[in-house]
């Protein structure tokens, strides 16, 4: 094993990431961090109207700072377009039961009255 | 033998996917990672979409803002998300040093990836320590599976609901809460056991002998990705 892996690892090895760049993607995830804890305690409690917004601004928030982890952390950027499918592509699934159940619960809503 | 004498479909063919090697050009147990990931990704997918769809259909839900104020040691109320911020940073903190650990693993440097190992294992004592603080500190409230606080103490985790929908939803809430972050808990425990093992490996050399540090970089994808799971845990059980 140790062979064949260690010429395959350095085929992909070059374009990565450097100290500078890791240091880069840490300071964006906490400046990510920083603006849900803004919103979550200084926006919103003193307007409750606003929680609306701040809701869908937290989804995307969070999938920003997965996008990054993902693509820079677990290195998903750099892989064969083959495999970042093979990942990414399954996770349709997931969107499929969001939609799925968040559309049953309205109906335990009228259930639970 | 001339190339003449080859007929054409005996001629071997050298593009990624024909065979004899990885088209994705990535080692086998690094793919089955990934692919162990993915699962793994629907299995938290299907608990915090469950979680979504009970709090979608209840009329009201514990306000996290009013259920985590207390920061242990230092305050016992009145300083909300302040201590799962402290939680949340230390897990970032401790990916960007896995980071670190895989980037001195390609150079070879094995000295690096040990002390970047053991911060990255550190990180993880430290968020799993802040995790027992907090599920000590829910469980003194009263709430946990099958369990919550009394009807007065709930009055003042709510805004607004009668008594038998708060009693209902706190249940949901404490059920949830304990499910999800405690598979997650478990996730963190199973992955600083693997990087203690990892970084016992790498201070015997057995990395340096077989010349690539593919291993660290295995281990530390598991990582990330449980960082991963607590930015989508941290945000629907605490922000929305």
């Amino acid at each position: 094993m140790s062979a064949e892996s260690h010429e395959i690892h350095h085929d992909g090895e070059h374009e990565g990431m450097t100290k500078k760049k890791i240091w880069q993607i840490a300071l964006v995830l906490s400046i990510i961090t920083a603006i849900e804890f803004i919103i979550a305690l200084l926006i919103v409690p003193g307007h409750p109207d606003y929680l609306r917004y701040a809701n869908p601004a937290y989804i995307f928030l969070t999938l920003l700072k997965a996008f990054f982890i993902v693509a820079y952390f677990m290195h998903l950027k750099f892989e064969k377009m083959g495999l970042v499918l093979s990942i990414i592509v399954p996770i349709l699934f997931i969107v499929g039961l969001i939609l799925v159940l968040t559309n049953e619960s309205h109906h335990w809503i009228d259930l639970r009255r | 033998m001339s190339t003449a004498a080859v007929s054409q479909i005996d001629e071997v063919k050298t593009t990624p996917w024909s065979g004899g090697r990885s088209p994705f050009n990535v080692e086998y147990g690094k793919i089955m990672m990934w692919f162990f990931l993915l699962s793994d990704a629907f299995t938290f997918s299907s608990l915090l979409i469950s979680y979504g769809a009970l709090r979608f259909s209840a009329a009201v839900w514990p306000a996290a803002d009013k259920v985590f104020q207390s920061v242990p040691f230092l305050k016992e109320s009145g300083a909300p998300l302040v201590f799962v911020g402290i939680m949340t940073f230390i897990l970032i903190l401790s990916s960007v040093t896995m980071v670190m650990a895989v980037e001195a693993g390609h150079r070879n440097a094995k000295k690096e990836v040990f002390w970047w190992m053991v911060a990255t294992i550190v990180g993880g004592f430290m968020f799993l320590g802040c995790q027992a603080l907090e599920w000590s500190h829910l469980h003194h409230e009263g709430f946990w599976w099958g369990s919550t606080p009394g009807k007065d103490e709930l009055k003042l985790l709510f805004n607004g609901g009668t008594e038998a929908v708060q009693h209902l939803t706190a249940q949901e809430f404490a059920n949830l809460f304990f499910t999800i972050t405690g598979f997650h808990g478990f996730h963190v425990f199973t992955g600083v056991i693997i990087n203690i093992i990892i970084t016992v490996n790498v201070l015997k050399g057995t990395y340096e002998n077989r010349g690539s540090y593919l291993m660290v970089e295995k281990v530390g994808l598991y990582w990330h990705f449980v960082d991963l799971v607590w930015v989508f845990v941290f945000t629907f059980f605490y922000l929305v």
